[in-house]
């Protein structure tokens, strides 16, 4: 076969990538050495137009245990010989055409990178957005990925702790599902991705090897249309009870420490898992693909290097110990080949049979090595002019009396209405260890067992505030995610982080790429929370244009004993409800303007990163004090959302008035950031107040818990009850179930 | 009295059994593998334990690969011997599908694998909440089986409302006569589908799951 630009073309390389390819090489590549540097090169495994960015986000704290990027997933220390892993990953593509498999394999995809660290998954979040929620299509992808999520997560046996969903037309043929798994690991027993010492054999362990997701990586590195259903194989097919086993043993031969390295092969199969592991180790491999199982006759070379099926994991191994490996695999029933080994001349060779199929050295396939890395052109968005436009005057005050009926709009509303359609479709307390089923709160809070610790966890970003304004969005997406762990009573630790934009070659969409990262870069370095790695999802665009920009922030905090916790509902009547921040005249963003008033560009809510840090440390501080009954940030629909959200779980209501001379909408419907509402005795109210005051934090009394009756700014409003089915029952409705 | 916890390679709840078990409420466990036979170290004053989980991956029936696996057919001679056996979730399906417990679990009747507290009420009509996690759970048998249980009072627990009362409403599963949890006609072999190892903990502000071992006479 005659290898031209075209060939390069079709497999998603530039003209310029071709000769670079045949630069690095000295040679016209092959076709199979082609199809490895389209996976490799490919942004999905890349990073080409993203690490640059990347790179300015802070990187380096004292708790981090691995550098950023340089594994499967990050690693913190959590004291007591214990680190955290956690990563968060997007699978948009995939559930964009095919949603229960698409959003099933993400999940799986995301556990492997944990447990191929020696950790074992203790939890799961997800973040989805979705189109409308009326429309049919929208219906079908929801209960696809929801089922897809419940049927692999469930099936696994790691609870679903925590998550978001939204709504919004943006998102209406590009969804995206971005899964994050937390795992715990003993210090000592993690293991790298890196292959070394000439010699070692090389297995391959799990599933055997397919024609499914052949071209994952590269599918997922271009727009999405209507007829992307065509790119079918370009699917993976999960089955999460081979993932199960593949944890159970993979767990048990790293105990046996004859275990080199391990990586598990997700995007670009072979290829990726080879190069990286190799290019790492500075080591090159020797691979016959012939001992590669498969279940499918007659596959090519370049099939096997790229294919993408599920639950399969590359380990190097200590020459001499293949028996054990071998023992352990067995025992689970799960194939254990040993399809090569490791060599010092830091190149792959690829042979099927004793034939040569693809000879390159790693360091050229990989992120760091021999991959591109480009600057790309931003310019600031056209549709900005109209948010600059936007104020507040454009919209009318509102009196009491609108406030309720409003009110009663926004509980129901998709985006802030129970999600419990979808999250009881999900096992989230296997593992007896999620804290959240019968004591909720911001952040899932779950506990480490065998130890007094406990985890917080949370997945964030408001993408409307992203879209309205990057670089103030990416912070809010920061600020919110560590407001949530500290009203949960942790302490924040670092972050993963899934990008989610449009076509980065679209000088618009990078000016929100850019800015975004910025934005979040400035926010982490404030709230001292690291990056500790993540995802870049580029090309969730479709002929319509591209998604709100959405850099989703997945947040890990520590909480040193369980008994720190603090939960986000009502407690006792007669407790004091506090305002801890500043009430401002802002609607900018809100749910309210944008989706029941239909603005659709208003600006980014009020954020100041110096208030919200002082905030956030004061109610830390008040919580070691044992001054709060409960805490629960105020987002999505404003204070009066954020109360009647307290009210629901022990069905306490509340006497509330509005404190501050504020237009009436902005007050009670406004979300300007850094605002929590919270609860204490009235005892503990004056140390309260006066230890605001100290910090200077501005704190309000906006009244107390009662009984069930809710009666705000001297109205009654009625009783919890009927506000909670009117909250609960929203989504079941649109969902007819 | 000991426990013995069989894991099958697809047991996700088998951990949390024995951190209950142990942990919680103080008892000897065992882990048994799927793929051994021997219970001759256990009497039949002790109770072999089959967990919640995917046993085989149930791509075919609940429970349907399970039994036929050589843990199981001890399992069986151990029951027929007058030793105990509780099946939660999955380890209930299991023993449905090996003839151990009358009746099969089927899928719930609102087609959907659900996840919630709910509550129970045994003999002493004390409602008690219990988590669930099935997507087949919704218990079924023909009447005659139904009424004979019924009146050898094999029918151990039914769904209720926080209160006790009764009513579909408060039936997660469509589960005929609202039934959660039976045993056979000698009262060794228990199945139910809430997992009461899910609510032992203090950390996990529930204790209600301890109530259900007791119920059991199984602590």
């Amino acid at each position: 076969m005659e290898i031209t630009v075209a060939t390069a073309q079709q497999l998603r390389l530039t003209e310029d990538e071709f000769e670079l390819i045949q630069k690095k090489l000295g040679r016209m590549p092959n076709f199979t050495e082609l199809c490895a540097f389209s996976g490799m090169w490919s942004e999905h495994c890349s990073y080409k137009n993203s690490i640059k960015w990347l790179k300015t986000l802070p990187r380096d704290g004292n708790r981090m245990l691995v550098k950023a990027g340089e594994e499967n997933a990050g690693l913190m220390d959590i004291g007591d010989g214990l680190g955290v892993v956690f990563k968060i990953e997007s699978h948009n593509h995939p559930s964009a055409i095919e949603p229960f498999q698409g959003a099933a394999t993400g999940v799986g995809g995301i556990q492997r990178d944990i447990f191929t660290m020696g950790a074992r998954p203790i939890a799961s979040l997800n973040s989805l957005r979705f189109g409308n929620i009326q429309d049919p299509k929208t219906k079908r992808l929801l209960s696809g990925v929801v089922k897809g999520i419940g049927h692999y997560g469930n099936c696994f046996g790691v609870p679903t702790v925590a998550g978001e969903v939204y709504f919004d037309g943006c998102y209406h043929t590009n969804p995206l599902v971005n899964a994050m798994s937390v795992g715990i690991v003993e210090s000592g027993k993690t293991v790298s991705a890196t292959a070394l010492g000439t010699g070692n054999p090389v297995f391959y362990v799990g599933s055997a090897t397919g024609k499914d997701g052949i071209g994952g990586a590269s599918f997922a590195s271009a727009d999405i249309t209507e007829d992307s259903a065509e790119e079918l194989p370009a699917v993976q097919v999960g089955d999460p009870f081979q993932e199960k086993k593949l944890l159970e043993a993979c767990l048990e031969v790293i105990e046996t420490g004859a275990v080199v390295g391990m990586q598990d092969m997700g995007a670009a199969g072979i290829i990726c898992s080879t190069a990286e592991m190799s290019a790492k180790g500075e080591v090159g491999m020797h691979i016959d693909l012939e001992k590669v199982p498969t279940r499918q006759k007659n596959m090519k070379a370049w099939e096997l290097l790229l294919s993408e099926s599920q639950e399969r994991m590359l380990m190097v191994v200590e020459k001499g110990r293949e028996q054990e490996v071998i023992d352990v695999f067995a025992k689970w029933d799960l194939s254990c080949s040993e399809i090569g080994y490791v060599t010092n001349d830091q190149l792959l060779k690829f042979y099927m049979h004793g034939n040569l199929e693809a000879e390159i050295p790693a360091y050229e396939l990989v992120l760091g090595g021999g991959a591109p890395q480009y600057t790309r052109a931003y310019r600031e968005p056209k549709y900005m002019a109209q948010i600059k436009e936007w104020n507040i005057n454009q919209v009318n005050d509102v009196s009491s009396e609108a406030i309720r009926g409003i009110a009663e709009q926004l509980i129901q509303l998709p985006n802030i209405a129970s999600k419990r359609w979808i999250y009881q479709q999900y096992d989230s307390m296997v593992g007896a260890a999620n804290t959240q089923t019968n004591d909720p709160s911001d952040a899932a809070v779950v506990w480490v067992k065998g130890t007094n610790k406990a985890l917080a966890m949370t997945v964030d970003c408001n993408s409307r505030y992203v879209y309205a304004d990057p670089q103030k969005g990416g912070m809010i997406a920061v600020a919110e995610a560590a407001r949530n762990l500290v009203c949960s009573g942790a302490e924040p630790l670092g972050v993963t982080n899934c990008l989610n934009f449009g076509n980065p070659y679209d000088p618009e969409v990078y000016y929100q790429f850019s800015k975004a990262v910025t934005g979040m870069g400035e926010a982490c370095r404030k709230f001292n929370t690291p990056v500790t790695g993540g995802n870049v999802s580029f090309y969730n665009q479709n002929p319509d244009g591209p998604v709100y920009p959405t850099p989703t922030i997945g947040m890990v905090g520590l909480l040193e004993n369980t008994s720190q916790k603090l939960s986000m509902y009502f407690k006792k009547p007669g407790d004091i409800i506090v305002l801890i921040g500043k009430s401002v005249d802002d609607i900018g963003c809100s749910e309210y303007v944008h989706n029941i008033l239909g603005h659709k560009h208003s600006a980014a809510p009020y954020f100041d990163i110096h208030e919200e840090l002082k905030v956030q440390k004061f109610v830390s501080v008040a919580n070691q004090q044992q001054l709060l009954s409960s805490a629960h940030d105020v987002s999505e629909g404003g204070l009066i959302v954020t109360l009647l959200e307290k009210t629901f779980f022990k069905g306490l209501g509340m006497q509330v008035a509005q404190h501050a001379d504020l237009r009436k909408d902005a007050y009670w419907l406004g979300e300007a950031q850094g605002r929590i509402v919270a609860t204490c005795s009235p005892e503990n109210f004056e140390k309260l107040r006066q230890g605001a005051e100290a910090a200077g934090v501005p704190i309000a009394q906006l009244g107390e818990v009662t009984l069930g009756d809710i009666s705000v700014d001297g109205e009654f409003w009625g009783i919890v009850s009927d506000w909670k089915k009117l909250y609960d029952e929203a989504i079941e409705n649109l969902m007819g179930a | 009295m000991k426990f013995g916890i069989v894991v099958f390679p697809g047991s996700n709840c088998d951990r949390d059994m024995q951190h209950a078990l142990s942990v919680d409420l103080g008892q000897e466990v065992e882990m048994l593998w799927h793929k051994d036979q021997d219970l001759s170290h256990f009497t039949s004053d002790d109770c072999i334990v089959l967990p919640g989980g995917f046993s085989y991956g149930d791509y075919l029936r609940c429970g349907a690969i399970a039994r036929f696996s050589p843990m199981m057919q001890s399992v069986i001679t151990f029951a027929e011997n007058g030793g105990k056996v509780l099946g939660v979730c999955n380890g209930f399906q299991i023993l449905c599908e090996s003839g151990l417990l009358p009746g099969a679990l089927l899928q719930n009747n609102h087609q959907q694998f659900s996840c919630k507290n709910v509550f129970i009420q045994g003999k002493d009509g004390k409602p008690l909440q219990i988590p669930i996690a099935h997507g087949e759970g919704r218990y079924y048998a023909d009447e005659a089986t139904l009424n004979q249980m019924e009146s050898n009072g094999q029918i151990l627990f039914t769904y209720c409302g926080k209160g006790g009362e009764s009513g579909a409403a408060y039936n997660p599963n469509g589960a005929v006569r609202d039934i959660a949890g039976i045993c056979n006609a000698n009262r060794n072999v228990f199945g139910m589908m809430p997992h009461p190892e899910r609510a032992t903990s203090s950390v996990l502000h529930n204790q209600d799951g301890i109530a259900v071992f007791k119920q059991l006479g199984l602590i």
